[in-house]
């Protein structure tokens, strides 16, 4: 037997991945040849990882959230005009924000779990609600301001003995991460796993699947609006700062190695996923190609990363030097077609 | 059967009443729905002392239905054969730009730009179908990285509209016969041919067969790749005669035209509102085509009544949610009551 070091299954690609990227971004910027850049680095990656962390639990589930970047925006917006630049406010309009974020999730969840519509089809109409509605409350053009209180999460730092400044950001990233992995070892988080491999199994031993899947969904919107807390720090007040997230953190989530469809993949490669996929946009700026190829090279590298995990073992099998037997698990080939 | 399921269901259930419930299929849901939401609008709009369905307003409904009509036809072979395609709206926008540089306002190449844009969208397609049986990657994963690829090139190599069509092609967008649009009635051709290709030949039911269970289906000896590859070339084909028809309405190319419609999201609730089922397998082109005319003719009474338009987002996200409910309990009703339809 040779020593394997314990990782959850399709974990390692993601992280050789990321490795080779920050080893490319320390060669190719000079910002990252200390650690304050790289911890930069974090602080942007931040959202999308939280993001990511979130989808992970409802695509393990074997669901979709295309919902979480207009909730992102909904976010926003809604803490912009509620502050309005006033201090005092800030407490309350986080934890309503928060909620929010619950509540969108709760829809979603038991949309899906009690009026048994797929989760593709009811985040999609969730999406259409949220984005109309944000666009008629505010008429297109979102007012009033974020206070300095709450722009702190995303932009601001603490003093960490050892480290120096970290920024508020990586260290909710940080909790949120640390909980996620938790949770999953846990038994509700391996439950959340079996009832995307298998429903009926875990129907018939007795899991509250629908329960578990509500779950997911909550989680999701909630962490949806943490990320919305994040980014409302560093971007400006728009009507367009969630477009596109639902689409890159499930490019990320599946990056990660997480099957779609649900039932396989751990959550902290959701997470390094996401930070992939941010490092690669900086290396690639850092090269200079062009912001209009970035989206190009997301989509060669998606496909890749896909193509890698579906057949992957084929071709780990065939580079091994020595050979397991063969998969006794495939099924006879019909004798024609 | 196990003797588990016969012995939990009554002999006596199996047999109650079929011809009513049978009777109600989403096509026939859907089609319900649409007269209602005609009368209801007429009623509505007629409060208001005008007429929902006076010339104009049949044309208005006629026209928003071309453009979505055309890619949902496509969506919904993919859809049926288990998949979908996220990459429609760049397409779109790709083989507008293609049509209208092709032909740069020269009468004569008319004929090459349409052909060149519909090669442009097959070959897409058979890259999302590749993509999709060969390297087994999801397909939804697939096209959207086929997506992000096509939205590369066009940013990187446009800034807004380009090329030109011919005042002779524009004939096809804007000519119409009484209220109706002579694209429309050719967007229902495509329809007709589609339903005649999924209900009525091999390779059409081979995409139900796949859509169902790809497993069952392989071991039937159905072509599985072959089928998937087909549904994506199609569906990708539809998405080009969207951009050509476009480009010749608005009289040159524009590569957001696709995804400013957000004709990839809108076309797979089309489809789903038309009562296929989002797995595949199930549904087909006459309940989509009953979809995209629900959610014209919702736009254009919005438009009469002159509600804020970001409304009918919210209106429309409320309306397919609603839809898919309802197909899923009466789904569900009937596996309760021993069926499969």
């Amino acid at each position: 037997m040779t020593w394997r070091p314990r990782l959850a299954e399709g974990t390692a690609p993601v992280l050789v991945v990321l490795l080779l990227l920050l080893v490319g971004l320390a060669i190719a910027g000079p910002a990252y040849d200390e650690p304050s850049g790289y911890l930069a680095l974090l602080k942007r990656a931040a959202p999308l990882m939280i993001l990511a962390i979130g989808q992970y639990f409802v695509i393990v589930s074997g669901g979709f959230d295309l919902s979480v970047g207009a909730l992102v925006t909904a976010g926003v917006v809604i803490a912009a005009r509620l502050i309005n630049g006033s201090e005092s406010a800030t407490a309350w309009v986080i934890l309503f924000v928060l909620g929010f974020g619950l509540l969108v999730g709760l829809v979603n969840g038991l949309v899906t779990t009690k009026l048994l519509v797929p989760s593709f089809i009811v985040t999609l109409g969730m999406l259409l609600v949220l984005d109309g509605a944000i666009f008629l409350w505010t008429g297109g053009a979102p007012r009033g301001a974020l206070s300095a209180g709450f722009r702190m999460f995303g932009r601001g730092a603490v003093d960490v003995p050892v480290l120096g400044a970290v920024p508020w950001s990586v260290l909710i990233l940080l909790a949120i991460l640390a909980a996620a992995a938790l949770f999953m070892r846990g038994g509700t988080g391996r439950a959340l796993v079996a009832a995307g491999d298998n429903e009926a199994a875990v129907r018939l031993s007795g899991g509250r699947v629908d329960r578990l899947r509500l779950l997911a969904f909550v989680l999701s919107g909630l962490l949806a609006a943490v990320a919305s807390i994040l980014l409302g720090g560093f971007a400006s007040v728009s009507a367009q700062v969630g477009n596109g997230l639902e689409f890159r953190a499930i490019t990320a989530v599946v990056l990660g190695g997480v099957l779609l469809g649900g039932g396989r993949g751990s959550v902290v490669a959701a997470a390094a996923g996401a930070l992939s996929l941010e490092a690669l946009f900086t290396l690639l700026n850092l090269l200079g190609v062009s912001g209009a190829l970035e989206s190009a090279v997301q989509g060669v590298i998606i496909i890749a990363a896909v193509a890698y995990a579906a057949l992957g073992s084929g071709v780990r099998q065939r580079l091994r030097l020595w050979p397991k037997q063969r998969n006794p698990e495939r099924p006879a080939q019909p004798a024609s077609s | 059967m196990s003797a588990l399921e016969e012995n939990t269901v009554p002999v006596t259930r199996k047999v109650t009443r079929p011809a009513f419930h049978r009777r109600l299929t989403p096509v026939a849901i859907v089609y319900i729905a649409l007269a209602a939401l005609l009368v209801v609008g007429s009623v509505l709009v007629g409060l208001r002392g005008e007429v929902l369905l006076d010339q104009a307003g049949i044309l208005n409904i006629f026209t928003r239905a071309t453009a979505l009509g055309l890619v949902a036809i496509g969506q919904t072979m993919a859809i049926l054969t288990g998949s979908l395609d996220l990459s429609v709206a760049y397409l779109v926008g790709l083989t507008s730009l293609i049509a209208a540089e092709t032909m740069g306002g020269r009468d004569g190449m008319i004929v090459p730009g349409v052909l060149l844009a519909l090669v442009v969208a097959a070959g897409v397609g058979l890259v999302n179908g590749l993509v999709i049986t060969v390297l087994k990657a999801n397909a939804f994963i697939a096209t959207l990285g086929v997506a992000l690829i096509l939205r590369g090139y066009l940013e990187d190599t446009y800034t807004g509209p380009a090329g030109d069509v011919p005042r002779g092609f524009q004939h096809l967008g804007y000519d119409r016969i009484g209220p109706v649009p002579v694209a429309a009635l050719l967007m229902l051709a495509v329809a007709a041919l589609s339903w005649w290709y999924l209900s009525r030949t091999r390779p059409g039911y081979h995409m139900y067969a796949v859509g169902g269970d790809i497993e069952v289906a392989r071991l039937s000896v159905v072509p599985t790749r072959r089928t998937i590859v087909t549904a994506h070339v199609l569906c990708s084909v539809a998405a080009g005669l969207t951009g050509i028809y476009l480009a010749s309405r608005l009289g040159s190319g524009a590569p957001y035209v696709g995804t400013d419609a957000g004709y990839d999201l809108e076309s797979i609730a089309a489809v789903v509102l038309g009562g296929t089922l989002l797995a595949g397998g199930r549904g087909g082109v006459v309940g989509t085509i009953g979809g995209v005319f629900i959610l014209a003719t919702l736009d254009t009474i919005f438009d009469d009544l002159e509600v804020d338009p970001f409304f009918k987002d919210v209106v429309r996200g409320v309306v397919l949610v609603t839809a898919v409910a309802l197909y899923a309990r009466r789904m569900t009703a009937n596996r309760a009551r021993g069926r499969l339809t």
